[in-house]
């Protein structure tokens, strides 16, 4: 029954005549399954975005002594808040901090993801040293970022460290690298660390989609493998360069964990350190919640400008190179 | 394929391979060494240098607040399983329904997940505190399994995966067959987007797994803790008496070796290809 019914179809029909043979299906299928997920959508994407667009325009009015129940009102601020926010001596800091930290850290972890998955690839028949090499660089992708830099923090510790004995057995003094001038550099480490191994598999997998015989036929045209790996095997996998590079993006903006936990053992973490550490100092340490919720929204904003501008900037020049 | 064996094997190339690993490896091994060392020992002896307490760092870690460690790992394996696996069906429904079915708003509701991954979920967090703090969920399991649920980049996934998995025809078939819509969700569709779900439940597990911020905040109660909330408090209490470094030192290696063991059964379900929904649309 069902044999006769489809193999028509399968020959002849367009997407546009499936469809169009579909009346018997309720109308209200398509929302039944979207449902939870637009549900969920709502109230844990939506909603909250919106209450911290509506608090950043929001402040407490202190009436009287500042006493009893109702001498704390809610008004509205205007943009005060967003004033504040800019203007506090902790903000730009934190900004530049973390721009910092950004240089260092994306193209490092690029870079080494694409040099190491372009390894992987002209590697591909000997196999036990690059499968070993490929599950090792990808683990710490499997170490929450807590745990990752507690790890790194233990061996940054000077006497702990197998990094200050290397230098030692060398003769020089080593380096301190929770110090002021270095921390950036350790905590920039450990984003590289955690982040290569994903970004390497990601590219990685965009390679083998590439017939072999097409690196082939080069080969035979006289290309060197440098030449292959910059003519063709990074054309190819552009698009997969351009969703790391966005999502390093969105991640550098909300550095958080690693700092963190790498206070306990470095003074020179400061509470405002990157301008998340700032939106959890003002919320929760001097409960200003609404300078917290204008940081956020601020932080956000630049998120989508920055990934949906360079989206647009690269985009286009990706898409441009398949016509 | 006999030329490519025959093809020049750089030993420049593999040196730089086994450097990226042995640059991987070497917190893993140092944890490893470290968590044999009595605390004594921890800052005394020579850091690779492997000891003989390793099973009495064990048994001081699960004496620590009567097995407080172990509820942790186990909040943490309730948190990810569970919201891995609500995220995965739910996302399955919505992509399914993105892919396969026609309706007015759709193109609407697709673009406003993809915004929606690229907002950052931190972000959210103090937000979600704030509204969950106002319907009293705070400090419950349920603040940090509901938000876990939604997952932006899930649907966007399962939207590729059903068009790419799911033929037409097939629909079609098992509705003339006389099976609702429903029926053909869990018997049919489901089973053939099998392989890409599992990529979906990696994703939202690991992602669980990692989270600090989110249940750092959402939780007042330790005993409610994931396993990276509760070694960063173990670490904080560590600042004061450095007795607890052991515990912290043991912990984070009992913590890392689940995941560790779930990659490796699972390496071949880890081919992400982050543009391959760039390249269908």
């Amino acid at each position: 029954m069902s044999l006769i019914t489809t193999a028509a179809p399968r020959t002849t029909a367009t997407p546009a005549a499936t469809a169009r043979r579909r009346p018997a299906r309720s109308a209200g299928t398509p929302y039944a399954f979207l449902a939870p997920a637009m549900i969920l959508f709502a109230a844990f994407l939506a909603a909250p975005i919106v209450y911290a667009a509506y608090l950043s325009l929001r402040k407490v009015k202190v009436s009287g002594l500042g006493l009893g129940a109702k001498s704390r009102t809610e008004i509205w601020a205007g943009l005060d808040n967003y004033a504040r926010s800019l203007s506090d001596p902790d903000f730009l800091p934190s900004v530049g901090r973390i721009g910092l930290y950004g240089l260092i850290v994306v193209p490092t972890m690029l870079g080494l993801a694409l040099l190491f998955a372009l390894l992987l690839d002209a590697n591909r028949t000997r196999r036990s040293v690059g499968k070993f090499a490929r599950i090792s660089i990808f683990l710490p992708y499997a170490v929450p970022a807590v745990v990752g830099s507690l790890l790194w923090g233990f061996l940054y510790l000077p006497r702990v460290s197998p990094i200050t004995d290397a230098f030692e057995a060398v003769g020089i003094t080593a380096p301190e690298l929770l110090s002021r001038d270095l921390t950036l550099w350790a905590v920039a480490n450990i984003a590289v660390w955690g982040g290569t191994g994903f970004n390497m598999i990601v590219i990685y997998t965009a390679l083998r989609a590439v017939p072999l015989s097409l690196y082939e036929s080069a080969r035979i045209d006289g290309a060197s493998e440098v030449a292959i790996a910059w003519r063709i095997k990074i054309p190819i996998v552009t698009p997969s360069l351009i969703m790391t590079f966005v999502f390093s993006l969105i991640a550098t903006l909300q550095v958080f964990a690693e700092p963190m936990t790498l206070r306990p053992l470095a003074n020179t973490i400061s509470t405002t350190w990157t301008p998340l550490m700032k939106v959890y100092r003002d919320a929760f340490t001097r409960n200003d919640l609404y300078a917290a919720a204008a940081t956020s929204v601020i932080i956000a904003l630049a998120t989508f400008i920055l990934s949906f501008g360079f989206l647009k900037l690269v985009g286009r020049r990706a898409f441009n190179q398949e016509d | 394929m006999s030329v490519i064996s025959a093809r020049r094997r750089s030993p420049l190339a593999t040196t730089i391979l086994l450097l990226g690993a042995a640059y991987c490896l070497l917190p893993v091994l140092w944890v490893l060494i470290a968590s044999s060392k009595s605390s004594g020992e921890l800052f005394s002896t020579f850091t690779l240098a492997p000891s003989t307490h390793l099973f009495d760092n064990l048994a001081d870690l699960s004496g620590y607040r009567d097995g407080l460690y172990w509820r942790w790992m186990a909040n943490t394996a309730l948190y990810a399983g569970v919201g891995a696996a609500a995220s995965t069906l739910i996302s399955a429904m919505a992509g399914y329904a993105l892919a396969k079915f026609d309706f007015p708003g759709k193109s609407t509701v697709f673009n406003v997940i993809l915004a929606g991954v690229l907002v950052p979920g931190v972000l959210l967090a103090i937000p979600q505190y704030l509204l969950l703090a106002k319907v009293g969920m705070t400090n419950t399991y349920w603040a940090v399994l509901l938000p876990s649920f939604i997952s932006p980049y899930g649907i966007y996934l399962a939207r590729i995966f059903a068009a790419a998995s799911v033929p037409t025809e097939i629909l079609e078939a098992s509705r003339i067959d006389g099976a609702g819509d429903w029926r053909t969700f869990f018997t049919v569709v489901l089973p053939m987007m099998r392989t890409g779900l599992v990529t979906v439940f990696l994703f939202q597990f690991v992602a669980v797994w990692n989270n600090f911020m989110l249940p750092y905040i959402m939780l007042g109660d330790d005993r409610l803790y994931p396993i990276t909330v509760g070694l960063n408090g173990l670490l904080n209490q560590g600042a004061n008496q450095p007795a607890m470094y052991t515990a912290v030192v043991t912990g984070a290696l009992v913590s890392i070796v689940p995941l560790i063991a779930m990659f490796l059964t699972l390496q071949r379900y880890w081919q992400v290809d982050l543009a391959a929904g760039g390249v269908k649309a």
